[in-house]
């Protein structure tokens, strides 16, 4: 009997997580000029939307102090970025070229997509 | 020009003075210098008062760039706060966060000494072997307790602030393992210390777990102070480069020399160097001479002699002599400057190899936790008894031995050291793509001038005939062509100086085209050049027709030499072969690659030159051009292309290789073009890329398959499938042991790639 309950509550939590973790809605963001990024067990926002050929600051503030999210990586733009512990850190973009370009920590467990609408690879980015 | 970004932030407004101002266009050239910086909003400049008024905002602008915008266009801004980035307590910015990983650094270290104590002493007082000998007080159950309370919400609180901030989010991550995992054998083992009837009511022996929770998090707290210790080992050749750049700058400026920080130095500003001293920005020398070692920018261990309009590179040292030279490049724009920021781009790119690790650790965690859950239902279902407790021992193993951490340091650390390790030897890698593409290489092709040969004529040959010396020969020809502007003439001039020879005097100097020179050399008529002039000066040269056919073979182009109408002698010019070009090519054929000579020149010269240099293939007669072609149709037969050029001429066939390589050239445009660049002449570098790329694909090889072997292996391990037929089960301590280990791997593995040798 216990066993049979057991197995009922595994098999729910095994759901549980597979629809908590990888079941996850996407809400995309717009960004104007610029967009705050607060980096705490991930990044929220962490789908954001921006204009090709348009000058965007990413401005990374990580409040957490779990040290997989100490670098922000958006690898289509050739940026690695320390994010020093409550301490604004931004990423300016200028993308060349629509598509989706994703971005992660530094240890590519924590992602994040950037949508560039109108218009493909990135282009140059401007550092800071 | 980008206006201000975010509305509610208002700008910052700074008035400064500016040096150097004459005139109202100065004025206009500061003003739209400052406009330009990203985040000012307005600027203008009083010529009257000598000063700027910038309104900018100040999320983005920094001292430095107003700075650093006002001396690239020749003037001098006079920002009374520090120019560098700095904190509340006067420290630059690198210090700041050097002091901040130092301090988290102590902070993990008193975590784990704490974690392990305590953890020791709960260990001691309840592993079975060891109780025995430990006193009684630590064998007692709320005792363990009391000593594990610090080490589970203190020692771990970041693990739980990591995990809930996450779970927040929806994600999962390494922290959120390790905080059910410990938190599992927390809860249980409190459980039993205060309700040892409960819990052997249902048959089984009441026996804390204490020391599993707190040995395991003191363990994985000192995987991650050696981990981030190692990890700092990574990024060293960028901390080393910046380093490099010298503080100060001794400027003559009004006759007198004073010494200035270095990012007050201005374009066109003279600055003495003295024996022994770094060189603060990049220019070219005005007087004086001396030996420079570049060894630290470009990679080249040899120190080289400069003189007087040869360039300088900031940041290399000055050797023997003391000279002057005028600032070509300051700021974002010298030399060093430039490599920092393509070593710190390559580190921000991703290798196409680790797309593969990416897209597996973006869903291991969730599933790691999944098949803790499944090990928990099929312990509990069908394991042996008290199952309970197998059970619940077997999912916090699970939890804690799956280290997704591994598999994302495998590719960022070896591409970190790779990238680092190259600029440490002068070679650039634009990102990590070209890094790894560049393993895949089987043949090179070379462009021959200036590439395998110095580019610049130099005489081979001085051949005199009757009784003419050689010396004379060189001097009068030498004299002649000091008013000749052609480059065949120009090597003359210089071998002659190089030989320490007086010139006499040139007189009715006559250039012409297509034929030579003639004159009156200290009263002797000369005239020299090629066949053609000889011919119609009427000078017998047909008797020595075998000594030119056998000079032109070996690729040089030969001088004909008439004093008086007489024939005195032949000097043979050619643009000779780098020293380093034999090896170069030796060193490629060495690692299986086969080597290609492209060139503009006609086969006979061609093939003479390549054989020199132990080249088999050539591509003659290839118009500039055509190169892109004879890129692509050796691409065609199925080879993976290396193209090595300057960079400047070679853009379109660099562009075209799988692999585009520039070379000695630190210019923007070859650095643009290219995907690697050489900042040294040296051809062995060449060989070098290709054994660093080799070396480095390798090391992130063998760290991907630990991190991958070690999860696909150890996770079922854990799970207990080995225990039907063998009665292994993985305690959870050791569990947190290999967790620690495979990391502390991994980017020791990558950090052994410094050590490896590829020169």
């Amino acid at each position: 009997m216990d066993q049979i309950l057991v197995t009922l509550i595994g098999l729910l939590g095994i759901s549980f997580t597979y629809w908590y973790f990888l079941g996850k809605r996407e809400k995309t963001v717009v960004a104007g000029d610029a967009i705050d990024i607060v980096v705490e067990g991930g990044y929220s926002p962490d789908v954001i939307s921006v204009k090709q050929g348009k000058l965007t600051r990413l401005n990374f503030l990580r409040r957490d102090t779990n040290s997989c999210l100490e670098e922000v990586v958006l690898p289509d733009f050739k940026i690695r970025k320390t994010l020093p512990l409550n301490q604004k850190v931004t990423v300016e973009i200028i993308p060349k070229q629509a598509g989706q370009y994703s971005f992660s920590c530094g240890m590519g467990m924590y992602h994040g997509k950037i949508i560039v609408s109108d218009g493909a690879a990135p282009g140059k980015n401007i550092p800071n | 020009m980008e206006q201000l970004r975010d509305p509610k932030i208002s700008p910052t407004k700074k008035t400064f003075p500016v040096k150097g101002m004459h005139c109202a266009s100065c004025v206009i050239v500061i003003e739209r210098a400052l406009q330009k910086v990203e985040g000012v909003q307005s600027a203008t400049v009083n010529l009257a008062t000598e000063k700027a008024t910038v309104a900018y905002d100040p999320q983005v602008v920094t001292d430095l760039k107003l700075a650093a915008a006002v001396s690239q266009v020749g003037y001098q801004a006079l920002l009374d706060e520090g120019i560098k980035s700095v904190d509340s307590a006067g420290l630059p910015q690198v210090d700041v966060e050097k002091k901040r990983k130092l301090a988290e650094l102590g902070s993990l270290k008193k975590k784990v000494v704490v974690s392990l104590f305590l953890g020791g002493l709960v260990a001691w007082g309840s592993f079975p072997g060891l109780m025995d000998t430990a006193p009684m007080a630590l064998q007692i159950f709320w005792v363990q307790f009391l000593l594990t309370l610090p080490v589970q919400f203190w020692a771990a609180f970041d693990f739980y602030r990591a995990t809930i901030s996450s779970l927040r989010h929806r994600t999962a991550n390494m922290d959120t393992l390790v905080t059910i995992g410990t938190s599992v054998a927390f809860l249980y083992s409190t459980l039993v210390t205060f309700f040892p009837e409960s819990v052997k009511s249902i048959g089984i022996e009441p026996m804390p777990y204490f020391d599993t929770a707190a040995i395991i998090i003191g363990l994985i707290l000192l995987g991650r102070y050696f981990e981030a210790k190692a990890k700092a080992g990574t990024s060293e050749a960028i901390q080393k480069l910046m380093g490099l750049a010298p503080k100060t700058a001794r400027v003559i400026r009004g006759g007198k020399e004073i010494d200035i920080p270095i990012e007050q130095v201005v374009i066109g500003d003279l600055i003495r160097v003295r024996p022994g001293e770094k060189i603060p920005v990049d220019g070219v020398i005005t007087e004086g001479e001396s030996s420079l070692d570049e060894s630290m920018v470009t990679g080249e261990s040899i120190p080289v002699e400069k003189t007087k309009g040869d360039a300088v590179v900031g940041a290399t040292i000055n050797k023997t002599g003391t000279f002057t030279f005028q600032a070509t490049k300051v700021g974002e724009g010298t030399l060093l400057a430039q490599i920092i920021k393509l070593v710190q781009e390559a580190q921000g790119s991703k290798a196409p190899i680790q797309r593969i690790a990416d897209l597996i650790s973006s869903y291991f965690v969730p599933i790691v936790l999944m098949l803790a859950i499944a090990t928990f239902v099929v312990w509990y279902d069908f394991g042996t008894q008290p199952v309970l407790l197998f059970a619940l021992l077997n999912t916090v193993a699970v939890l804690i031995i799956a280290c997704p951490c591994a598999m994302g340091l495998a590719t960022p650390t070896a591409i970190m050291v790779g990238t680092g390790k190259g600029a440490e030897h002068g070679i650039l890698i634009k990102d990590a793509e070209s890094l790894e593409t560049a393993h895949k290489i089987n043949t090179i092709i070379f462009d021959k001038t200036g590439t395998l040969t110095k580019g610049q004529p130099e005489v081979t040959d001085v051949i005199p005939f009757q009784n003419w010396k050689a010396e004379e020969i060189l001097q009068i020809a030498a004299s002649l062509e000091k008013g000749s502007e052609h480059s065949l003439g120009a090597a003359v001039v210089q071998e002659a100086e190089e030989e320490k020879l007086i010139l006499g005097r040139a007189e009715k100097f006559r250039a012409i085209p297509g034929h030579g020179v003639e004159g009156l050399v200290d009263g002797q008529k000369v005239s020299f050049g090629n066949r053609k002039l000889m011919d119609q000066l009427q000078v017998n040269w047909q008797p020595h027709n075998g000594d030119m056919e056998r000079l032109e073979t070996d690729g040089k182009t030969v001088m004909m030499l008439s004093i008086d109408g007489g024939f005195a002698g032949l000097i043979a010019v050619a643009d000779v072969l780098k020293d380093s070009a034999r090896e170069g090519v030796a060193a490629l054929k060495k690692l299986q690659i086969e080597p290609v000579m492209i060139t503009g020149d006609n086969e006979r010269t061609a093939r003479a030159i390549a054989a020199k240099v132990g080249i088999a293939r050539v591509l003659a007669e290839v118009l500039p051009d055509q190169k892109e072609l004879e890129v692509r149709k050796i691409q065609a037969e199925g080879k993976v292309v290396a193209m090595v050029g300057d960079g400047i001429n070679d853009a379109p066939a660099l562009a075209a290789a799988d692999v585009g390589i520039a070379m000695g050239s630190g210019t923007d445009v070859a650095m643009e073009a290219a995907d690697i660049t050489l900042i040294n002449k040296d051809l062995k570098s060449v060989a070098a890329t290709v054994i660093l790329s080799r070396k480095t694909m390798w090391t992130i090889k063998t760290n991907l398959f630990w991190a991958f072997g070690y999860n696909i292996i150890l996770i079922p391990v854990a799970m207990g499938i080995l225990y039907p037929f063998f009665h292994i089960l993985l305690n959870p301590i050791f569990a947190s042991v290999a967790m620690a280990g495979s990391s502390i791997s991994v980017v020791s593995n990558s950090l052994f790639l410094k050590r490896q040798k590829i020169w």
